[in-house]
């Protein structure tokens, strides 16, 4: 009574199933637009390289990491010295921030997922974080300059730079050691309290271990975006020329003396600004691998 | 109490030495399956007796000398924010019995015995009425500690959770560790769980690595040797071998026949056939409500309720 069972000829069934001529060229069409688009993007990434590379590369030698610039380009023949100060000081006011920014940034994430959890304070909190991660840059410095300069009626200082620098990693700490926190799966917690262990002692021992490279990278992450700040050090820690330890004092820093070289009428201070932004993007970069190696550890998904 | 193969789990003999040398022997995995299919009473009778002077009466041993506590709900209420999960619980597990809990998905098993250890409230808007007695104290007494309840009463969690960043040995530790016991030789009392927990000797050799790299089966019996290593006197078990396959849960189940001689222990099981093997007592529950308690073989074979029996023969659920 019935048919057997799969009568189409091969050639009809290859018919039935071989891409139709438009789908392919709608195919290539699509695939054609998206490679442009992404290849269009990569453009002034790879030029942005290029130039630094060119231009950088040429400024670097022993002599530009080991000495200060000496602020004297009137006469040729005076050498204008290096980076030394600037590297140091990006390197100590960042190490400030960070260690006012980090305990505080990541004490306010376990408060959120442990404690405020979904309350209207902690959905409060959280909105707060996100407009703070909003904020221009130059907002902190301002913030800083008025507060702590003005309003103090005294000068520039490293460590006010760095409370500003501090404002802007605070939200970015926040945010990423609070996502890591809420992927520590709920079963640890329960089964630590479970054994009898107080909220805290859970906290301490199971759930910040757990999540600890991932926080690291957050961290990183921050600390990479709070070095290349120029905006909140021009008017907290403004810039100097000599190599400074002390963080009352006024600092130079890596973004401050690129923004100040790049005026300069003088070829080789331009240079000089070349060579900085050369050496804060590798700084920048080296942070960045370290953050997703120790990411790359997490044994969080 | 129990066959042979068994009780060389643990050296369960409060005349005998520290278990050293028994617990070597051990080699439960290869014990007869079918006899611990035959249902947990039904093979400590079939089984050869091992005779031991005085074990009936004497208090269990190789972890210090510990009686199970009774257990008794009443009027147990428990609510997620304004739902009604559990509609007034009265049930009475006795000391050192195991007691399964049976019942369709969502019927109130879990929460039921997440009040228990008061892990319930740990659920934002989630709170409990009623009476949980641990022997004769109101867990939820305002003057009692939850902290310490929760120390006498153990949990073994549906997957197996072994904290990611300890190894084996640390683990186990933590319970201690968590709860600040002071003058406690760690060493030994790790591997008295593990003994316990039938763990040691797969992993004595290699205490140090991470507890998260045991098998499914392992892993679950490490979250039961952390657990005793704290000496609870209760056990609180949510579907503790769901995802093992039927030789680690034999593993588990062997397990809990040990156990039984120091704590209490209450399983949700969603495997019937596992509650009439493992339990002494079966308790089934629908819709919140408890419908029926009483030995396993009655709950199996001649329930009083309808509805039970239409669950336990398989007519739904």
């Amino acid at each position: 009574m019935s048919g057997p069972v799969g009568s189409a000829s091969p050639s009809e069934l290859l018919s039935r199933f071989s891409i139709s001529p438009s789908r392919r060229r709608r195919d290539r069409l699509a695939r054609g637009t998206i490679g442009a688009g992404t290849v269009l993007a990569l453009i002034p990434l790879v030029l942005i390289v290029y130039y630094l590379l060119e231009k950088g590369l040429g400024a670097w030698s022993t002599d530009f990491f080991t000495t200060d610039p000496t602020g004297s380009t009137f006469f040729k023949s005076s050498s204008i010295g290096g980076i030394k100060s600037a590297v140091l000081g990006t390197i100590e006011m960042v190490a400030l921030a960070s260690a006012i920014a980090v305990p505080i940034g990541i004490g306010v994430a376990l408060w959120l997922v442990e404690y405020g959890r979904d309350s209207a304070f902690a959905k409060t909190v959280r909105f707060f974080v996100d407009v703070l991660t909003g904020v221009p840059s130059i907002l902190f410095g301002l913030f800083i300059y008025i507060v702590l300069v003005i309003g103090t009626h005294s000068s520039y200082a490293g460590y006010k730079g760095s409370i500003a620098l501090s404002l802007l990693m605070l939200p970015v700490v926040i945010r990423s050691a609070e996502v890591i926190l809420l992927l520590v799966p709920g079963g640890l917690r329960e089964s630590a309290l479970a054994l009898g262990a107080p909220r805290w002692k859970m906290i301490a021992r199971v759930v910040l271990p757990t999540a600890l490279p991932g926080m690291v990278t957050g961290v990183l992450l921050a600390v990479a975006r709070a070095a290349g700040e120029t905006a909140p050090l021009l008017f907290t820690a403004a810039s100097t020329h000599g190599t400074s330890f002390n963080l009352g004092g006024f600092m130079n820093s890596l973004p401050v003396q690129i923004y100040n070289d790049v005026t300069s009428p003088t070829a080789a201070v331009v240079n000089r600004a070349w060579g900085a932004a050369l050496t804060l993007v590798t700084l920048i970069l080296a942070l960045n691998v370290i953050a997703r190696l120790i990411a790359r550890r997490s044994r969080l998904t | 109490m129990s066959s042979q193969p068994r009780s060389q789990v643990t050296d369960i003999n409060p005349d005998s030495p520290p278990p050293a040398q028994s617990a070597h022997e051990a080699s439960p995995a290869d014990s007869d399956p079918a006899r611990a299919a035959q249902g947990a009473r039904g093979a400590s009778l079939a089984g050869p007796a091992r005779i031991v002077p005085g074990r009936a009466q004497a208090a269990p041993a190789g972890l210090p000398a510990k009686q199970g506590l009774g257990v008794t709900l009443e009027q147990l209420r428990a609510f997620y924010g304004e739902t009604e999960q559990l509609r007034g619980i009265d049930l009475q597990f006795a000391a050192n019995r195991v007691t399964a809990i049976i019942g369709p998905s969502g019927c109130g098993k879990s929460t039921m015995i997440r009040c228990i250890n008061r892990m319930h409230e740990e659920i934002p808007g989630a709170h409990a009425e009623g009476r949980v007695l641990l022997d004769d104290t109101d867990v939820y007494d305002p003057a009692v500690d939850v902290v310490a309840v929760r120390r006498a009463i153990g949990m073994v969690f549906q997957k197996p959770n072994p904290f990611p960043t300890m190894s084996i040995f640390e683990n186990v530790a933590a319970g201690l560790r968590l709860t600040s016991r002071r003058g406690v030789d760690l060493r030994a009392k790790v591997e008295q769980a593990l003994r316990s927990a039938g763990l040691w000797d797969e992993v004595a050799d290699r205490l140090s690595e991470p507890g998260v790299g045991l098998s499914g089966g392992q892993q679950q019996r490490l979250c039961i040797a952390r657990s005793l290593a704290v000496d609870p006197e209760v056990i609180l078990m949510d579907e503790p071998c769901s995802a093992l396959d039927p030789i680690a849960t034999l593993r588990i189940e062997e397990l809990i026949e040990e156990l039984k001689r120091r704590v209490t222990i209450v399983i949700v099981t969603h495997n019937m056939q596992q509650a009439a093997r493992v339990a002494d007592r079966t308790a089934f529950m629908l819709a919140g409500e408890l419908i029926e308690v009483g030995d396993t073989q009655e709950i199996f074979t001649k329930p009083r309720d309808p509805r039970t029996e239409e669950y336990v023969t398989g007519k739904f659920g």
